[in-house]
């Protein structure tokens, strides 16, 4: 118990806790914009893996961090543009076309992975984003470990959670795209575009899923190499429920799922750790956020059009 | 021309020779239509008859394969309700297009600022509802959820809506329907107020007392054609109806018989609600042989509990059930079918067939695990194929055949299937839930004179329905449902509509106040 105690009192821990949060945070606004406005987006995995390579490859290329996280929104936008034309205007099964995405997003990234880099063997490393030093700040006791020693691609993260809120409910187009998902008619009796607004969701949002993707190249590690990604896209879709749909629970939940995964692996390290198997520990936080998720999720409420095609001029 | 120099008589509104089909099916035929400033039009017909298709053209939701429209002198864009708005059109569909998880404000808000604007802030549009409602009549609570609200505040919200976009020309679907006599009476208040104030209204309806009351013309649609328009004052209703239905039909009349024995009681039941269904509050209620009992009320007061009640699909929580005298084990649906009771559903598409089975197969979906129809676990097809032929010529289903898909079928013709289903094997309690709703006048007839004999043959009969000339014309006795709670059974012709009407509203119970 006290190795507990001890682990989450050190400012490592809660520094490893936001940094594993990051692109967590970023998919998962992804996720809920997409799922606001009605449309499940199940792409995600693939596009954070599509996100995680564009960016890295960018950047192995010469460009600067920042343009290969451009680089990663983009390619992710394309994906969302894939995804929004078969599931919006067409009206297509989502998860039919979610897992499709998917798996064309995944080996996309490995062919082009091969193509681009066909004699290496060990993964190539890039220059990734640094912790900032910001003056004073960064030297204070614990909060300056914590939080004013995290890259600015973190901070863009969480940065990006507020927009989203701030969009969602305080825009006029916030609250076109949750009417989209929960009325599709509503929308269109009032003179706006359903197909617009569907689309432009899944678009940006899976333009944030792809930056989630690159912050584990461009800032967590250094080089991409396959299976990195490892479900993280379907941990966002299940935080999306956790978090009720709304940006600021799910953020929670991303923390959550975070100071989990932070805690197992420092456990590892622990006596613990050498008497259990190591596998038990790398399962824990997947099965506490199965628990969290049934506790929490109870009383949510779906958007009550999410999953629902709408086809104007249907009888 | 612009809309602030208009007098009374200017038409602001031309529907020219409007054409639109549906695969084979031609919705609207060459429809023209004018509307003039401060007038109410009313748009007569049939379901079916291409009334809403018409508005839908008219409001952008559908294109026109042929014609155009016209408002206020500019031709509409076609297919583009964003335009219809912005020429001041504003319509309050059959089924409202509100999105129940967010508040009245989101919603009347909703697409009323440039999607790439910060927004001006609550407290104008606030200030502007609040000025509406109270000019219009139309109290609404701007912070409530949507999904909280009942039926006729939705309607209101629909109103506000158009009346926030400034509103010229205002298209109601079918907006009485779902209303009480005296919540309709409030929403023609509000509407004489709006055509005082130079609006102009286009008012769907098929209920003619209705269309007498408050429309300065009318205007008959039958198979998507116009087929007469007539000034309300010169004209009754004896004429409209005829107008509608293109020769003059006879609905049956039942008159009132000796009562036989109590077939099923229900004593003191109560159920809990189930999501926003409403539950039943102690009610008792007895079906007697020879009788029809009439059950009034408007929609969502616990109909749908006490049908689910008697078709097995629910248990009481509180109080039992007797057939004949005696309580059934395990009341289950397959124990109301044992017991002969016959189930014409309310929603014929979703519950009483599935739609891509054939005929046959729908035809013997309650007794197909009996024999003839089975044996030995084994179906018995070529039994259940001439069953199936018996009830498409006893009860003229008109189709292609046994092997037909039921989901081709038109709505009359589906629900004879379900009649002649459950009618043919001499039911002793009908359960007729909604039985004619979405049926031509014609089909109407028919249902109900099956229904007039099944009871003539000893039945008992409960029919549930929202139309009161419906209950009124062919129960023996009316009782009224109300939050779950049933009002004192009323002989034939006792109450009137108005009457009723009181009781649908709630008024009349008091606490411990229940039918004996």
């Amino acid at each position: 118990m006290s190795d507990i105690l001890e682990i989450l009192l050190s400012a490592s821990f809660w520094a490893a806790v936001i940094r594993i949060a990051a692109p967590l945070v970023l998919a998962t606004m992804g996720e809920l914009i997409c799922e606001r406005a009605g449309v499940l987006n199940l792409g995600i995995e693939g596009i954070m893996v599509i996100g995680a390579f564009t960016g890295w490859l960018a950047v192995y290329q010469g460009m600067p961090l920042w343009g290969g996280v451009g680089v990663a929104m983009s390619a992710g936008m394309l994906f969302g543009l894939l995804h929004a034309t078969l599931t919006v205007p067409f009206g297509l099964s989502q998860h039919v076309v979610g897992l499709g995405v998917t798996l064309l997003a995944t080996s996309t990234s490995s062919f082009a992975y091969r193509l681009a880099l066909p004699e290496v063997t060990s993964p190539p490393k890039i220059e990734p984003f640094q912790p900032l030093d910001l003056p004073i700040l960064s030297d204070l006791p614990f909060l300056g470990e914590v939080f004013f020693t995290q890259t600015a691609f973190t901070w863009f993260a969480f940065g990006s959670a507020v927009l989203v809120a701030l969009v969602l409910f305080r825009t006029p187009l916030g609250l076109a795209v949750r009417a989209a998902g929960e009325n599709p008619s509503a929308v269109e009796a009032q003179g706006l575009s359903v197909t617009g607004l569907r689309m432009g969701a899944v678009i940006f949002g899976s333009g944030l899923m792809a930056m989630g993707g690159a912050f584990l190249t461009l800032s967590a590690f250094s080089s991409f190499f396959f299976e990195m990604v490892n479900g993280r896209g379907w941990i966002c879709v299940a935080l999306v429920v956790f978090g009720a749909w709304m940006p600021g629970k799910a953020v929670l939940g991303a923390i959550l799922f975070a100071a989990f995964d932070a805690l197992q692996i420092r456990l590892q390290q622990t006596p613990l750790g050498a008497d259990l198997p190591y596998q038990v520990f790398l399962m824990a936080p997947y099965v506490l956020s199965i628990l969290a998720l049934i506790l929490m999720s109870r009383r949510a409420e779906v958007p009550a059009a999410l999953m629902t095609p709408y086809n104007k001029g249907e009888r | 021309m612009s809309q602030a120099n208009l007098r009374a008589g200017d038409t602001v509104l031309r529907l020219d020779n409007i054409t639109k089909r549906f695969g084979a099916l031609v919705a609207n035929s060459g429809v023209t239509l004018d509307l003039k400033r401060g007038e109410v039009v009313a748009l007569l017909g049939e379901n079916g008859a291409g009334k809403t298709t018409l508005m839908n053209i008219l409001f952008g939701h559908y294109q026109a394969d042929e014609g155009r429209v016209e408002v206020f002198g500019q031709t509409l864009p076609p297919g583009n309700p964003r335009a219809a708005l912005a020429a001041g059109v504003g319509m309050v569909h059959q089924h409202f297009t509100l999105a129940d998880n967010l508040s009245v404000l989101d919603n009347i808000t909703l697409g009323t600022e440039s999607l790439w604007s910060r927004g001006k802030g609550r407290a104008v549009a606030r200030a502007r509802i609040a000025a509406l409602s109270s000019e219009f009549g139309l109290a609404v609570d701007p912070d409530a959820r949507v999904g909280s609200l009942s039926v006729g505040e939705r309607q209101r919200i629909e109103i506000l809506k158009a009346l926030c976009r400034e509103a010229r020309i205002l298209i109601l679907d079918e907006p009485t329907a779902v209303l009480t006599p005296q919540e309709t009476d409030a929403l023609f208040d509000t509407l004489r107020k709006a055509i005082a104030l130079g609006l102009s209204i286009i008012f769907i309806s098929h209920k003619l007392h209705e269309v007498m009351a408050i429309a300065d013309r009318c205007v008959v649609l039958r198979h998507g054609k116009v087929v007469g328009q007539v000034d309300t004052h010169a004209t009754d209703r004896a004429a409209l109806a005829a107008l509608m239905v293109g020769s003059a039909v006879a609905l049956p009349k039942a008159e009132t018989r000796p009562a036989g024995p109590v077939l099923m009681r229900i004593s003191k039941v109560s159920t809990r609600a189930k999501g926003t269904a409403t539950g039943l509050s102690d009610l008792s209620l007895d079906l007697c042989a020879g009788q029809i009992v009439g059950l009034a009320g408007v929609s969502g007061n616990g109909q749908a509990a006490l049908a689910d009640l008697i078709s097995g699909l629910l248990r009481p929580d509180q109080g039992r059930i007797e057939i004949d005298g005696a309580e059934p084990a395990a009341w289950s649906p397959r124990q109301a079918v044992n017991h002969q009771i016959a189930r014409i559903p309310e929603d014929r598409h979703k519950t009483g067939t599935i739609s891509d089975f054939n005929l046959t197969e729908n035809a013997v979906l309650e007794a197909y695990s009996r024999p003839p129809f089975s044996r030995h676990g084994w179906m018995n097809w070529p039994a259940a194929q001439a069953f199936a032929k018996d009830v498409i010529a006893k009860y003229d289903v008109r189709c292609q055949g046994v092997l037909q898909r039921i989901r081709l079928l038109s709505g009359g013709n589906m629900q004879k299937l379900i009649l002649g289903r459950v009618l043919e094997p001499g039911p002793k309690i009908i359960l007729a839930n909604q039985p004619v709703r979405g049926l031509d006048v014609g089909a109407i007839a028919y249902v109900q004179s099956r229904l007039i004999a099944a009871r003539d043959a000893g039945a008992a009969v409960l029919l549930i329905s929202e139309d009161l000339d419906e209950i009124q014309s062919l129960s023996d006795v009316i009782h009224v449902i109300s939050e779950g709670r049933l009002s004192p059974g009323f002989a034939r012709g006792s109450k009137t509509a108005a009457e009723l009407g009181l009781w649908m509203a709630g008024q009349g119970f008091r606490a411990g106040d229940h039918a004996a």
